[in-house]
Formats: structure tokens, sequence, C-alpha cells
């Protein structure tokens, strides 16, 4: 995604690394998505949750607003842009405990999958088959009908979608990595596999944990979006960004404001993850391109 | 290729067990299906009616061995929410509003999403394919639902072009399924841009240029043909991801199908008709999925003959 420009002169290597880097998305990300989810109690400059009924359906600053509701309030009065700082820590919580659940599983299993091969091989790609197979959709409808939804079934969910992309892409780095030269001698060094499997073709792999991880933020906020949005997700009254585009819905004939600032600040995080997932992807992992 | 055709659907119907397993243990993981499969009210003959005809009384596996019997009968229960409906009847009432708008979706992302890649690599680095991979990140970036909410904003109450809800005419269709289509068309795109400009550097493109094939032949003959196949094997994703869209989708325009059945299932607790939708989504997606791969295997004769 970073542009090259033409260089005449050599630039000294740090330099060149920072301006090669894509400040655009992280200032973006930084200021959407991560300050507000960790600052949020700070900067938000109402209460996200208690109804403020003399500021009720304000609009935003410059389409007849104030500043004091710079994006608006919703019906009770809730200034949205407070709402939407606080949704973030949600949002960030869940894609990435939702990612890790997929990562740490779907690494382990792919792990051994590939070094022990045999049946426990046999069973984990079955198993990841049958996990890309099925829609994340649909697990999450009989989760969230059968337990109610919470924090944990989402995070479940996530999880779910996601770790069978890093068990198959894991399992396929180690069946070429176990024939190589350096696991033959620590196997003559009397190293065990356990040893061999984590301390030698782990840190192998990581590049591409990274890689993928990355590239799934935009995924898992998507997909957390979606779920809070059917009302499927975290329960109200926790401000997910899903679940205030959905509080406008409909409104949107007379009250634009409550679902266009929320679903705007969803599209600035995914798009800029999905960049800088990509740039980090060309960095570290030029292989995975075509995927 | 029998075998091939025969091992495929050995998996789908392997998944399709593994799903219902999910669906049966869930309801148990709930506490007693007693609670979610009967109205709080129910009597005492009811419930005991109820345990009799499900079982409820035997092991689990003999359990789940009967819900799958009256599964595979298409019996999942009555509703609880649309009283005297059964629930897979009722679920398949609703199927074809779900296809329709599907299968609409899956027309638009196509006929969309196919020239643009097309252009998009033939004018490589032009304005056209900039433009294209712009929407692209932009496609994939866009939560649909609030693309489906900006849509009513515009079309609806702007324009006043095309109602904002509903079912009936061709124009309710339209807005739903351009909302569902938008993800599946930047991906397509990118796809078909990059099996393009794979396919237009080969040599038997050059000889048809040498021999004086016209341009747009040797484009969208010889080498869409050859190039088609990658965006193909697309297709299986593109079937999970419009049943996705369709649920959240049909949620925000009121389109009565199995997306929007689900939903308000879920709120109303009625476990047998959510338990009914699943499983038809699971059929629905398995078949899509396996007629992909038939697809697959009559356009690309390597896998035909293999």
């Amino acid at each position: 995604m970073a542009d090259t420009p033409i260089r005449t002169v050599p630039s000294p290597g740090l330099w060149r690394r920072a301006r090669s880097l894509p400040l655009v998305p992280i200032g973006v990300l930084l200021t959407v998505f991560i300050i507000p989810a960790f600052f949020a109690e700070w900067i938000a400059p109402h209460d996200p949750y208690v109804p403020n009924l003399k500021a009720r359906l304000q609009p935003p600053v410059f389409f007849g607003g104030t500043w004091e509701f710079a994006m608006g309030t919703d019906r009770l009065g809730r200034d949205i842009l407070s709402r939407i700082l606080h949704g973030a820590w949600y949002v960030l919580a869940v894609s990435m405990i939702g990612i890790a659940v997929g990562v740490v599983v779907g690494t382990t299993l792919g792990l051994v999958a590939g070094y022990v091969r045999g049946w426990f091989d046999g069973l984990v790609m079955r198993l990841v088959d049958i996990s890309l197979a099925l829609p994340a959709m649909l697990l999450a409808l009989a989760l969230a009908a059968a337990l109610g939804a919470s924090f944990l079934s989402v995070v479940i969910v996530v999880g779910f979608a996601l770790w069978a992309y890093f068990a198959r892409q894991v399992r396929a780095e180690v069946l070429l990595l176990r024939k190589s030269d350096f696991v033959a001698r620590s196997l003559v060094a009397g190293s065990s596999h356990a040893r061999i499997l984590f301390r030698h073709i782990l840190p192998n792999v990581t590049n591409t944990i990274v890689v993928l991880a990355t590239l799934q933020v935009g995924i898992a906020i998507m997909l957390d979006a979606s779920l809070s949005f059917l009302g499927i997700g975290i329960p109200r009254p926790t401000p997910t960004w899903g679940l205030l585009v959905s509080d406008g819905r409909d409104f949107i004939a007379t009250d634009w404001w409550i679902s266009f600032f929320p679903g705007l600040a969803i599209l600035l995080t995914v798009l800029s993850a999905n960049m800088l997932g990509d740039w980090l992807r060309d960095r570290l992992d030029p292989r995975q391109r075509q995927i | 290729m029998l075998r091939f055709l025969s091992l495929r659907l050995a998996s789908s119907l392997f998944a399709l067990l593994i799903i219902t397993l999910i669906v049966f243990l869930l309801s148990h993981l709930s506490g007693s299906p007693v609670d979610a499969l009967l109205p709080d009210d129910a009597s005492q003959e009811q419930i005991d009616a109820f345990v009799r005809d499900w079982g409820l009384d035997k092991p689990l596996w003999r359990q789940y061995l009967t819900f799958l019997g009256n599964a595979l009968q298409g019996d999942f229960g009555t509703s609880l929410k649309w009283p005297g409906e059964d629930a897979m009847g009722f679920v398949l009432d609703r199927m074809p509003a779900t296809l329709n708008l599907g299968g609409l979706a899956i027309l638009i992302s196509v006929v969309i999403a196919l020239p643009l890649g097309v252009a998009a690599a033939v004018y490589k680095s032009s304005p056209i394919d900039s433009g294209a991979q712009i929407f692209a990140l932009l496609g994939q970036s866009m939560p649909n639902f609030w693309l489906g909410i900006i849509l009513i904003w515009v079309f609806s109450v702007w324009l006043g072009w095309l109602p904002t809800s509903g079912m009936g005419t061709i124009a309710h269709a339209v807005l739903p399924a351009i909302a569902i289509a938008w993800f599946q068309i930047s991906a397509l795109a990118r796809l078909t841009r990059s099996a393009m400009l794979e396919v237009l550097d080969a040599e038997y493109i050059k000889l048809a240029r040498v021999k004086g094939v016209p341009e747009w032949k040797v484009v969208w003959k010889h080498a869409l043909r050859n190039a088609a196949v990658v965006p193909l094997t697309y297709f299986g994703i593109l079937a999970a991801s419009i049943l996705t869209g369709s649920v959240v989708i049909e949620t925000v325009y009121s389109w009565p199908g199995m997306g929007w059945v689900a939903i308000e299932a879920i709120r109303g607790r009625d476990f047998p008709v959510v338990q009914a939708v699943i499983i038809a989504y699971a059929v629905i997606y398995m078949i899509s999925t396996l007629v992909v791969d038939l697809l697959y295997v009559l356009v690309d004769p390597r896998i035909r003959h293999g």
C-alpha cells in the first residue's frame, strides 16, 4: 500500500524506514480506535450513558448544531461522540481477545499437527475444513439463542471464525521447516521435541502469524460490529459501534447523524487496519501476497 | 471425477452432521430443553408429553439420535413465537425470499465485478485501475449494515426513488441486493484483475494477437475464459458471505426472509425456529459449495481428468 517515490539520493536507513511507514493508516487507527479505547474516560466530553433530555436530537456541528455536541445527540440526548469514544474499548477488547483465542488455538494445533503428522494431523485438518466450511454467523446465531449474547459469546465466535486460518497456514510452514537442517541438528544435539517445536520452529513462523493476525483485525471488528448491530453481540447498554449504528436505523430520514458517525468509525478503523495489514504483509511475508 | 465428487459429498454431509451436533449440544447447554423449547406456562401434561416425544429421559447420545431422526424428517417442533407454525415449515416458507435476494446479489456482483476487474487489468495503472482498487479497498472495509442504512438515506429518503423497506416489487429488492453485493464486488473484482493480469501475459494470448484476433475478442474470449477459474474458486466463500450478509441486510430492510426470521426468533427465544433456520442455512450453504465444486470440475479439465 505504501507508495514508493523515485529516490535519487540514498536516504539514511532509519529515516527511510520511518518514511515508508504507512503513517496515515497508523494515525487514523490511533485517533479513531486505540487512543479512545484507553483514554475515553478523559477525552469524552460527556457521559455516554446518562440521558440528557434537554439536549435531545441535537444536530452535529456545521449542520445546525454546536461544538458542545460535535456529532450530535441521540433520542435520549446522549452525546454521539462520547458514545463512540467509549465504545472503542469494547470493540478493541472483543477483536483483540477473539484474535488471541484464534492465534493460540490455531497456532498450537497447526504446530503440533504439522510436526507429529499421523492421525492427529488428519483430525486437525478435518476440523479446519469443517470450521472453514461453517459460516461464523451460524454459530453466532446458535450461541445467542442458546446462551444469550454476551462478551464471551462474541469472543468465542470471533475465535472460531479465525483459528482455522492460523492452523492451516502454520501447519503448512511447519511441514517445510521440520525437514530443515536446524531441526535435524537440534535433534542430534539432544533437544526434546517440545523444545524444537517451541524454541526453534515457532520463532520461524512468527512473521506469518503476525501478518495473518493483522489482516484479521478488520474481519474481527466487522464481525463484532455485525453481531452487535443484530443485537446478538455485547448486550445493552454497552455502546459498541454496531449497536450505535442500529440505534439510529429507524431515524435515518430525520436524524441521520445517529447512525452515520458510528458507522464512519467502523469504516475508518477497518480500512486503516486492512491497509496496515497489507503493508506488513509486503514487508514481512511477501509470499502470502496471493492470498 | 466420481471419486472426487463422492468425497466432497461425504465431507459436506459430515460437516452437516457436526452442525446438527453443535445445535443439539447448545440446546442442552442452555439448561433443560424443556425450558428452552416449551413456553414458560406449559402444563405438566405438555411437559410429560414433550419429555416422552423427545426421549429426554434417555441418555444423551440416544437423545441426539432422536433429534437427528426428527431433523431428517424436517421435524423441529412447533414455533413458540408464531404459535401453531411448524418450525421448519415456517422457515421453508421464507426461503424463497432469501434465495431471490441472494440470487439478485450474486447477479449484481458478477455483472459489475467481472467487467471492472477485466478493465482494471487491461488498463493496468490507469485511472480505471486505481479507481477500481480504491473501490475494492473501500468495499472491503465498509460495514454492510451501515451501507444499507446510507443507501436508504440517499435513495429512499433524499431522492425518493426506491422504497425504504419491506418486500413486494423488484424495486424493493434493489437496495438490499446492492448492500449485500457491495463487499463481493470488491473481492471479485480484485480476484478477476489479478487472474487476468496473469493470463494476459501467457503465450497463447500473444499468439492470438499475432494471428490478428481483434483485441476485444482476445480479452473477453481467450483471456477471460481462462482467468474465470480463479474467481470461480471464490464462489464458495461468496456463498458464505452472502448468507451472512442476508442475515444482516434482511434485518436492515425488514425483508421477510430466513435471516429476518432468525433474528426475530432469537429475540423471542424461539429455539425450535432458530434450530430450523440454522440447519436450513447450512443445507443451502453445503449445496451451493457442492455446485461450485461441480462447476469448477466442469470448467477446469485438469481436475476433471486428474
